[in-house]
């Protein structure tokens, strides 16, 4: 076995764009669960809207990408309100149940044939990113940096990427130092309290909800920008519930921990991936296809999400006192 | 003042009810004490407040008045309506109908926040504490006119700095009069029962309400945490914040209100001073029953019970719908002399 390419590989995924994508939609579940208790099964919702907001808009209107980026995010400000519109006034449980089922629709909308000219159908769009990479300062070349190799687009699009989720987590570390976010923490642990203290707590769950989504819509973008295409396969549930495996396994109530979660996640995928093929390659395994071992990589992270929730529920940044799960 | 057995105040907060500006001795009621009757100086008038679970009528008010800058305990036995009625004044439940004002203004349809920032905050019967903050964030949260609760204001410190160490500033003399300071920095969750019911009423002083209505803040306390509790009641009167609150110990209420309520099965049944409404013949008949000196292990007792119902026109007994009272009569050979089962 090449320890030297498994352990490169999944240092590539630490710094990787999609790590930073995963790591900001998760920032954005940890606004929504981890301090004003929304539970939010729909990120992968936030992350199309974000998404096909920006490809659409630049394939279709030929915007400009400051314009497509404020479409993707106005689209997902509205996805918010009428989400939250509804439903926030109601207990915890029909938000999830509500978002679920509009990722879904979401989904199937942009995968519905009669739309094809505009969403591209089941093949999704593609070559919408050229106005993001004209923008890089780097010119053409490959960049080495230790033992990662990057090229102008990839060194830029991990830059950005990671400059992005720098700046929401200073915004969700100010946010939540502020009165405001005190507000939030209280809203989590019972409505009736804050109401009774004159806090409109409608208002606060619905910004709660609005800033999450406009992060899971950024990093909807992010998502698609390193191969320039988007697909409506990769937003189906799954990666909601890998979101919020990378939010557990950081801490949920933490700015950092959904980076850290989403760093581990990457990794421990790319280690079992690396070391299974090794092992499969080598003969030491035999009862395990290469494309099973794929799917056994999936089994490991449910079941280190197991041991998590077990012996540290608050994750691996949480503070037991102030959240476990519960 | 009609309550000779005055309790001291409390040695922490200095302040003696007896000096205070807001210690009018005059009759609350203009006229005498009834149900409904009219107050000098009313913050609370509810009309017509009415609410019903389906058959069940939790609160059905006709007209009721809350005496400003006085203490005022809203009784009655369990199921009476007197958290519904609070509810409803609060905005946490809407009712089928009726009005009511605060400080003239009418409250009729305002939510729930928006009644509290109008300076009329609540506690509730099971504490609303937040376990998951410190004590010190708890009482920061109830202060009122942060700017920095909004949501482009919280991202420049610059421009709540100055309210967060008043409201700190307010928050810390309050735990130091409710004896909290030193868990000042604990998590809330730590707290016992009693502790987190003073904490919650110190966070309900936080927006220097004008009305404080506290939701049984007797109930699970132990007895000397009751005695301070009872001395921080007084003291908020003395400081001219006007107090209703919801008891069902009729022994703790006479110590300390200066105006009693009784509810019973949704409707004001009484109200006056404390030591008449103690002797009010509906007051002992919600709280012990209308017949409760009657002896149901006797033979001669049950018949006696059913010779007064039979002429009550609200009794099923002597009607068809009667149960099983008088089948223990008829049969009194089955049964031990004194009615008990075996």
């Amino acid at each position: 076995m090449d320890f030297a390419a498994i352990f490169t590989n999944a240092l590539t995924e630490i710094v990787s764009p999609i790590t930073a994508s995963y790591a900001l939609a998760a920032l954005g579940l940890a606004v929504h669960f981890g301090y004003a208790g929304l539970l939010n099964f729909g990120q992968a919702g936030f992350m199309a809207v974000g998404a096909y907001g920006f490809s659409i808009s630049t394939l279709t209107f030929g915007a400009p990408l400051p314009v497509a980026l404020l479409v993707a995010l106005v689209a997902s400000v509205l996805f918010a309100l009428i989400l939250g519109i509804p439903t926030l006034r109601l207990r915890a449980d029909y938000l999830a149940i509500v978002t679920i089922a509009a990722a879904e629709i979401v989904r199937y909308i942009v995968t519905t044939n009669s739309l094809t000219n505009v969403t591209g159908s089941a093949n999704g769009l593609a070559t919408f990113e050229r106005g993001f990479y004209a923008l890089s300062p780097f010119p053409p070349g490959d960049y080495p940096v230790g033992p990662l190799n990057f090229n102008d687009r990839s060194l830029w699009v991990t830059l950005v990427a990671w400059g992005i989720v720098l700046l929401c987590a200073a915004i969700v570390w100010a946010l939540m130092r502020s009165p405001w976010g005190r507000v939030l923490k209280g809203i989590r642990e019972d409505e009736n309290a804050v109401l009774s203290l004159g806090k409109n707590v409608f208002v606060y769950k619905m910004e709660a909800l609005v800033i999450g989504g406009l992060f899971g819509s950024l990093a909807g973008i992010l998502f698609t920008l390193p191969t320039g295409a988007v697909q409506p396969a990769n937003y189906g549930s799954e990666l909601t519930f890998f979101l919020w495996t990378a939010l557990l396994l950081g801490g949920m109530a933490t700015v950092f921990g959904s980076v850290l979660g989403a760093m581990i996640f990457w990794v421990v995928l790319s280690l079992t991936q690396g070391i299974l093929l090794g092992l499969i390659e080598a003969g030491y395994i035999t009862f395990l296809s290469s494309a099973q071992a794929g799917q056994l990589r999936y089994i490991l992270v449910g079941v280190a999400l197991m041991l998590l929730m077990i012996f540290r529920p608050q994750g691996i940044l949480g503070n037991k006192k102030e959240l476990a799960f519960s | 003042m009609s309550d000779p057995q005055r309790i001291p105040p409390g040695p922490a907060t200095g302040q003696d009810p007896d000096t205070s500006p807001f210690n009018d001795t005059g009759p609350i009621a203009v006229g005498p004490a009834a149900p409904g009757c009219k107050k000098r100086d009313p913050i609370i008038i509810a009309d017509g407040v009415r609410r019903s679970f389906g058959a069940l009528k939790a609160v059905d008010v006709d007209h009721v008045e809350i005496p400003r800058h006085k203490i005022t305990a809203l009784i009655g036995p369990n199921g009476a309506g007197k958290t519904t009625f609070f509810n409803l004044l609060t905005g946490f439940d809407t009712p089928d109908s009726g009005s009511w004002t605060f400080d003239g203004k009418n409250l009729a349809g305002i939510r729930p926040h928006r009644v509290a920032r109008l300076g009329m905050v609540r506690t509730f019967q099971l504490t609303k504490v937040m376990g998951k903050l410190t004590v010190i964030e708890n009482m920061r949260l109830g202060g009122a006119d942060q700017p920095g609760e909004a949501l482009w204001r919280a991202m420049f410190p610059w421009l709540w700095r100055e309210r967060e160490a008043e409201l700190t500033r307010t928050a810390d003399s309050l735990l130091a009069m409710f004896k909290l300071a030193e868990k000042r920095e604990d998590y809330a969750a730590s707290l016992s029962g009693g502790q987190r019911k003073l904490l919650e009423m110190a966070r309900a002083l936080m927006a220097e309400p004008r009305l404080v209505m506290l939701d049984e803040p007797m109930a699970g306390v132990n007895p000397a945490l009751t005695q301070s509790l009872l001395d921080h009641i007084k003291n908020l009167k003395a400081t001219g914040t006007t107090v209703l609150f919801v008891e069902h110990d009729m022994h703790v209420v006479r110590h300390i209100a200066d105006w009693v309520i009784v509810m019973a099965e949704g409707r004001v049944v009484a109200e006056g001073p404390p030591k008449e409404v103690m002797q009010d013949q509906a007051v002992i008949d919600a709280y012990l029953g209308a017949h409760h000196d009657v002896d149901l292990g006797a033979p001669e007792g049950v018949a006696r019970l059913e010779d007064v119902l039979s002429e009550d026109a609200e009794s099923v007994v002597g009607t068809e719908d009667a149960g099983e009272l008088l089948a223990v009569h008829d049969e009194p050979d089955t049964q031990d002399p004194h009615g008990r089962q075996p």
